[in-house]
């Protein structure tokens, strides 16, 4: 349980540049799609058919034709499953269910692989051991983001700073009953690619990187907390 | 994400060793001697743990010393490597990763070492440093190797003979 520097992750990690990622970001040029894509999106579970068309106030049958669209392209994916949560005769038909894939598009033209030098910078400072300095590099970063000199006020507001930078949070409870102070989670990790192959050298990054985003002293702090498939950092009133 | 693969044939073994910078009763080395049992207990009911190497009428393995005296070592068993990967960086395991610089010597050899054992199988501590010997001596290899170039349990099949005993 100790220190590990060959942490490269057994998740998918791929350098290269699909050719289908011109056609993964055009597909979202049409807004019921792009709607459609980032319900799906913000879930972080699988959705219906019945439901994203509702959320995205068109009908069914179009809903689905988009939703197929954006499976076609590689934005989601998509699976069947009884809603009804039963099985056996009697059960239904299983209806088809969608959620983003965990892989990344990235378009920049030409290409650019900043990636490749992320993980080279990335193996250097782990195999070099240069965790304090980078995290101080983050914190920095993170406190000249915030652009104010008063840390973040309120839950509300880190919440608004956390989606604007990607990290798609959600509310939740601290207990698990549904009551409790509500914390921030989100699902999403901007370094995932990196993180996964140098998880407690860009985990730390990260969390000092919040750290300085909504400030150590105000209202509310930051802490790690890490789950499965999501970002390793908790919101919560300090 | 975890597989609960019934009847697996194969569980993944692991062996980590750490040098500390300071004795385990010394203050700096604090914060970590105090996250010992949260994190120990935590793993004992993540999914997909197995088994992992305690002393004798102890909770941890701190106290044996098999690679040095001021190394300590981490032995356990797991049933894939997804369950070993999600316990050590995504729950409560990171924040003691996190804080290795403060409390353990920099690596520079390999010091974290990843085989397929028959399910089952305990590993022993000497099987386990053996391990770590092969992986420092000729890279990884289906009988010894790390989370950056993992082989299932089916490529290392042919070697799974070798470790019974």
């Amino acid at each position: 349980m100790e220190d590990t520097e060959d942490t490269q992750g057994t998740g998918p990690a791929h350098g290269g540049r699909d050719p289908g990622d011109i056609d993964a970001i055009a597909a979202l040029q049409d807004p019921v799609r792009r709607r459609l894509y980032e319900y799906v999106a913000g879930q972080g579970r699988e959705v219906g058919r019945n439901e994203a068309a509702e959320a995205a106030g068109v009908a069914r049958t179009l809903a689905a034709h988009h939703l197929d669209k954006l499976t076609e392209v590689g934005l989601l994916e998509s699976g069947s499953r009884r809603l009804t949560g039963r099985s056996g005769p009697g059960a239904g038909r299983p209806a088809k269910v969608y959620t983003r894939i965990r892989a990344e598009r990235a378009v920049s033209l030409p290409a650019r692989d900043y990636r490749t030098a992320a993980e080279l910078l990335a193996e250097a400072a782990e195999e070099a051991g240069l965790d304090a300095g980078l995290c101080a590099a983050a914190r920095r970063r993170g406190a000249s983001l915030r652009g104010s000199e008063a840390p973040c006020a309120g839950l509300d507001e880190a919440f608004a700073t956390l989606a604007a930078r990607g990290y798609e949070p959600h509310v939740e409870r601290a207990d698990d009953d549904g009551t409790g102070a509500p914390v921030v989670r989100m699902r999403n990790c901007p370094f995932h690619a990196v993180a996964e192959r140098f998880p407690p050298l860009v985990c730390g990054m990260n969390l000092a990187l919040l750290e300085g985003l909504l400030g150590t002293d105000g209202p509310v702090r930051a802490r790690m907390d890490a789950r499965p498939d999501e970002c390793c950092v908790v919101v919560e009133e300090a | 994400m975890t597989s609960a693969v019934p009847a697996a044939t194969a569980h993944l073994a692991e062996l980590n060793v750490a040098k500390l910078l300071y004795p385990l009763d010394d203050p700096r080395v604090a914060p970590f001697v105090e996250m010992l049992d949260p994190v120990n207990a935590s793993a004992d009911s993540a999914p997909g743990f197995v088994w992992r190497l305690v002393g004798d009428g102890a909770d941890d393995a701190t106290e044996l010393r098999p690679a040095g005296e001021n190394v300590i070592v981490n032995l356990s068993v797991w049933e894939s490597p997804e369950a070993l990967w999600d316990f050590t960086y995504r729950s409560g395991h990171l924040e003691v990763m996190r804080g290795r610089r403060d409390w353990f010597a920099r690596h520079v050899e390999a010091h974290l070492v990843l085989w397929w054992v028959p399910a089952g199988h305990v590993p022993s501590v000497e099987e386990a440093l053996e391990r770590l010997g092969e992986l420092r001596a000729n890279g990884p290899s289906p009988r010894a190797f790390t989370f950056a170039s993992t082989y299932s349990a089916a490529e290392a099949a042919e070697h799974l003979e070798g470790t019974r005993g």
